[in-house]
């Protein structure tokens, strides 16, 4: 069967994830994807499957971090996650390593992609984490604010952004600065549901 | 103390009938005087202590039960009587026995019997003393009765008459010293706070109050609402405010100050609330929305010169400075809180540790719950406020206004903040960010309770900080939070329990919220011993040692030793107890060693062998460890099996070598306890010979703590018992230390090296050094001390002294009064007394002339009423010997 080859491919080098939990996926994969009318389209979820699944699943609110995700996810770039990135991606959120979870943060809240977060970006990121005060002349003051009390944590290197080194340090350093611009990993909660047995998960999983 | 009380007391008025005495800040200083005076009576003046009044003081009290006391007065009347509901105290040595058993509910117990006998003196003294203001001839008739007979009763009451008239006038020394600093408000002074809170006040987020009312519309003339029959109480009108956070309250306005009354539908007058100075301090004490609105309010108000009216009421001092031009300009200034606390970075940090650290020592030491009171420091003036103290008012303000994210970044922020450091601990807490710490625990968002953890247990290892916890309702939370299946976030509560409960309100509130069963829960974890741990099973472990941390802080209460004793703790510690590393050992052990104290945790630790456990790291390399296994062993030994079992396990040698370390004073204080304990055993003690542990415990009795010394001299009281050890300690020069010891105070000291000198004595050669250093003298006069247990063991020490000096006769008569004096001791009550001075006495009375002195001084009265009592302390006392009883009796026929 093509399934279990795939399995067997993935399972050799994401071995993470155990190869039972990667045929779940799979599995579940194909209950998400609706088979395409088109024979020859891309099997895969487009932007906006994938964004309902990251916002119904795991709780993911934040459009611009779901954008991300979503490019996270779709290595290929080709607007589409297919059954491999699917489970690659998967197997960061559900059973990653610090380091990879790391990267993975990295690269999502590196907006632009030139391996530096930014103060724009950062900016970009937190400008609507704090509750708008009308007694402030300057609504983004606040932001600002934050966004440097940020770099003054994270940025080790004082070159006023932040590189994977300098991420990775603060990490490693306080633990909760993992997803430090926004939600971008699944929930605790949520983990624990998704990682029930598969017995118990067949009487849970509604979606 | 008569014309304090009715002068300067504050008697409720409002009540009909006796009228009660309230505990205001006057009254509690004025009760605690009191309870000063009565408690030392006894010891000051044992005298007049056993005076019987003629008329009984009572008290009303909870107990149920109905109890007398052994001592009886002439008549046969019970000196204390205690039944359903009323204490019945005849004398001044029972009265003071009575407020020593209270303990912390002295206060009330006083305020009980103040209550229920308007003048105490009366009922002291008889109704011929009563108070009269004025001229009293009361004294000068008292002298003429004295002058014409000489009734020694009369004499007595004299003394009382004027001990009390001394209490009396010291009582109004200090209610004047009190009453002097008392503001008095104005009609118009609450009128205008009022008018001024109103402004601020209405609908929406940002007022100080939702509203404030008078109950009255009408005003009087004279500026007052309150209607006139109250104004007579000074009372000036009566307030319902809304804040925003708690229920309605209902305040009256008085001269006196403002408190709240217990108004629900109709105006109840009582007071129900301590008095503050004015309006806002009393809001601010009620509502935390209030202080928090308050300081937005001035940074909201357009008016500059309203704002500055605002300020004037609130802080007097601190905010001199925003009368000056600069605050236009830099309108953050403003934004400062006004309640500033704290000042003075570098001092008061230090002397916190060090109040602290004592604190400490005496809760783990013993039995005593002390609270830590940490005084509040006020903010004299106006100081420049470090820049971490916007930094962090900053931080706070993101917390509260953020979303997970920012707060979570907030939160690391803050962390990078010396929160070890007081001005850092108190800046959070007055911006207000200890309740939002508090509140974000009570969150979903797991990372922000780690955050918010993370700090709070840095910070709760300030006391102040402890106690703001502990009132935000913090403790049930984090109780709550260890039922989380997040380990790491179990930990974290367990932790800044452990730092939080180290005062006894706390860790009641632990247990009464079900955290001392949760906390026992976290121990179990997997067998200790296993080698290779999965990083889950690592965690488990850590998971424990913090459960155990947390248990070793709420195990200073008696009542959750018992609760963890009851939630399975005992069985989970032994299995802890096997560990092999230090961090998990200590908070185990010290958790062990507290409990100790109680009886069933003993007879636990012996049959749950968690003895060769402590014995094996006594040897370990923390001393902290070694100080909690060796006080664990001192506690325990006091069982025989106990100390054999630590002897079968080699725990002997350890403890022999670390008494060498006599830098760690904590350390060698428990060493030497568990020394002491173990030489209970004869076998033991034999071992401690063997490992020269003798000549070691010789050298420490000199420059010691007095923690120190009492167990060492206990120590070598039980060497002493054997022939060989007596001349050990001869001969490394233990005795001249050990006589100059008979001049110290302490009692427990004192009790020790009678015993050891005792048996020292039994060596004529050591009783020649004794003799030589005027031993017997101070033993004797030690006779004179006020303690029982003192008296018995030097009368006891005293036998082996008269029997081994020589010319025992002649160095006994040439103590002046001391016949007389051990004589005497045969009216105490104390039956080991009796028992140590009738030994005593046996032996003095081998000498002829000696015996003569004593009849003289009525013996043999004394003995034969006691001979019911002595033939009975005779039968059950090995230490007299028969043959002794039979010859003083001969002696007692020929002379009597």
């Amino acid at each position: 069967m093509k399934l279990n080859i795939i399995t067997s491919v993935i399972t050799f080098f994401y071995f993470t994830v155990n190869k039972i939990e990667v045929e779940c996926l799979i599995k579940l994969f194909h209950t998400l994807v609706v088979e395409p009318s088109d024979r020859h389209a891309i099997i895969g979820l487009d932007r906006n499957m994938f964004r309902n699944i990251l916002h119904v699943t795991f709780g993911m609110t934040d459009d611009m971090i779901m954008d991300r995700v979503f490019r996270a996810f779709d290595t290929d770039n080709d607007s589409c996650v297919s059954v491999t990135e699917w489970v690659e991606g998967l197997s960061i959120f559900l059973r990653g390593t610090l380091e990879e979870k790391m990267k993975y943060c990295f690269e999502v809240y590196d907006l632009n992609g030139d391996g530096y977060i930014s103060r724009e970006e950062m900016f970009h990121m937190l400008k609507n984490s704090l509750l708008k005060q009308p007694s402030e002349e300057d609504p983004d003051e606040g932001i600002k604010d934050l966004v440097e009390i940020t770099l003054k944590k994270m940025d080790y290197d004082h070159d006023g952004k932040l590189s994977y080194t300098d991420f990775e340090k603060a990490v490693r350093d306080e633990n909760l600065l993992l997803e430090a611009f926004g939600p971008c990993l699944p929930d605790i909660k949520v983990l624990n549901h998704f990682c029930m047995k598969p017995g118990e998960k067949e009487n849970t999983s509604a979606y | 103390m008569g014309v304090a009380l009715t002068r300067a007391a504050q008697w409720t008025s409002a009540g009909s009938g006796t009228g009660t005495l309230e505990l205001t800040p006057l009254n509690e200083s004025l009760l605690n005087d009191i309870i000063k005076f009565a408690e030392n009576f006894s010891s000051r003046h044992p005298q007049e202590a056993v005076f019987f009044s003629l008329y009984e003081v009572s008290f009303y009290s909870s107990s149920g039960t109905t109890v007398q006391s052994e001592e009886r007065d002439k008549d046969g009347q019970p000196l204390l009587l205690l039944t359903a509901s009323t204490i019945k105290v005849r004398s001044f040595g029972q009265l003071s026995r009575l407020l020593h058993v209270a303990m912390e509910k002295k206060l009330k117990e006083a305020q009980a019997c103040l209550q229920a006998n308007r003048d105490p003196i009366v009922k002291i003294l008889g109704p011929g003393y009563g108070t009269i203001e004025g001229e009293d001839m009361s004294m000068l008739r008292l002298l003429d009765r004295m002058k014409k007979d000489d009734d020694p009763d009369t004499e007595i009451k004299m003394k009382i008459s004027l001990l009390l008239q001394q209490l009396d006038m010291q009582l109004l020394n200090s209610s004047l010293k009190h009453i002097s600093q008392k503001v008095r408000l104005s009609p118009a002074a609450v009128k205008n706070e009022v008018d001024l809170l109103k402004h601020f006040s209405g609908e929406g987020e940002d007022t100080v109050l939702e509203s404030l009312e008078y109950t009255s519309e009408y005003e009087f003339s004279n500026g007052c609402r309150a209607p006139p029959w109250r104004q007579v109480h000074g009372e000036i009108c009566y307030l319902i405010v809304k804040p925003h956070d708690t229920d309605p309250l209902y305040i009256t306005c008085s001269t006196a100050g403002v408190f709240l009354n217990g108004e629900k539908d109709d105006i109840d007058y009582e007071r129900k609330s301590d008095i503050c100075k004015d309006l806002i301090t009393l809001l601010r004490e009620r509502s935390p929305k209030f202080v928090e609105n308050m300081a937005k309010q001035v940074f909201d108000a357009e008016d500059v010169g309203q704002a500055q009216k605002f300020y004037d009421y609130s802080e007097k001092n601190v905010f001199e400075k925003t009368k000056s031009p600069l605050v236009k300009s830099k309108p953050i200034d403003k934004k400062l809180e006004p309640s500033l606390k704290w000042k003075n970075v570098g001092l008061p940090a230090s002397q916190d540790k060090v109040s602290e650290k004592s604190d400490e020592i005496s809760e783990s030491s013993s039995e005593s719950e002390e609270d830590e009171e940490q005084p509040e420091r006020h903010q004299e003036g106006n100081t420049d406020l470090p820049s971490e103290y916007w930094q962090i008012q900053k931080l706070v303000k993101y917390i509260k206004g953020g979303n997970q994210t920012a707060t979570v970044i907030a939160l690391c922020s803050m962390r990078d903040f010396n929160l070890a450091q007081e001005t850092c601990q108190l800046a959070i807490r007055d911006v207000g960010g200890l309740e939002v710490l508090i509140n974000l625990l009570d969150t979903e968002e797991i990372k922000c309770k780690i955050g918010s953890l993370k700090i709070l247990k840095e910070i709760s290892q300030n006391s102040q900080i402890r106690r703001t916890i502990a009132d935000f309702g913090g403790l049930q939370i984090m109780v709550k939070i260890l039922d989380s299946p997040d380990k790491d976030l179990k930990c974290l509560a367990a932790e800044t329990i452990a730092n939080v409960a180290r005062f006894k309100r706390a860790r009641r509130t632990v247990r009464q919220y079900g955290g001392i069963k949760r906390l026992v829960g976290l121990l179990d974890c997997v067998p200790l011993g296993s080698a290779n741990l999965t990083p889950r099973q690592e965690k488990d472990i850590e998971v424990a040692r913090c459960g155990a941390l947390a248990l070793w802080s709420c195990s200073k209460s008696t009542k959750n030793k018992e609760a963890i004793r009851r939630a399975g703790g005992i069985p989970l510690l032994a299995r802890l107890l096997k560990s092999p590393h230090a961090n998990m050992l200590t908070p185990v052990v010290g958790t062990l060693q507290e409990c100790a104290s109680e009886p069933s945790y003993r007879l636990a630790i012996k049959t749950e062998r968690m003895i060769e456990n402590l014995v094996k790291n006594l040897s370990g390399e923390n001393e902290e460890l070694q100080m909690h296994c060796a006080s664990a062993i001192f506690k325990c030994a006091e069982d025989e099996e106990t100390r054999d079992l630590v002897r079968h396990h080699g725990g002997l040698q350890p403890l022999a070598i670390l008494l060498s370390n006599s830098e760690n004073k904590e350390l060698l204080a428990a060493v030497t306890g568990a020394i002491w304990k173990c030489a209970i055993s004869r076998e033991n003690v034999t071992k401690f010979r063997e490992y020269k542990a003798i000549e070691t415990l010789v050298v420490l009795l000199t420059d010691q703590p007095e923690e120190v010394l009492v167990n060492v001299v206990g120590a070598l009281g039980e060497c002493c018992q054997e022939p060989a050890n007596r001349a050990i300690i001869r001969k490394c020069g233990g005795i001249p230390p050990l006589v100059n010891l008979l001049t110290g105070t302490n009692k427990a000291l004192l009790v020790n090296v009678t015993k050891a000198v005792g048996a020292c004595a039994t060596e004529p050669e050591n009783m020649m050094i004794i003799d030589r250093l005027d031993g017997v003298r101070l033993l004797w006069s030690l006779l004179k001390n006020p303690h029982p247990d003192v008296q018995a063991s030097a009368a006891w020490a005293i036998c082996p002294c008269i029997e081994n000096a020589k010319d025992a006769g002649e160095m006994v008569r040439s103590f002046v009064g001391g016949l007389e004096l051990i004589v005497s001791l045969l009216k105490s009550e104390n039956k080991e007394v009796l028992a140590s001075v009738c030994a005593a006495i046996t032996n003095i009375a081998k000498d002829e002339e000696n015996l003569a002195v004593i009849t003289d001084h009525g013996v043999v009265p004394l003995l034969s009423k006691l001979a019911n009592t002595v033939s009975e302390i005779f039968l059950n006392n090995d230490k007299l010997r028969k043959p002794k009883l039979l010859a003083l009796a001969t002696e007692k026929a020929k002379y009597g």
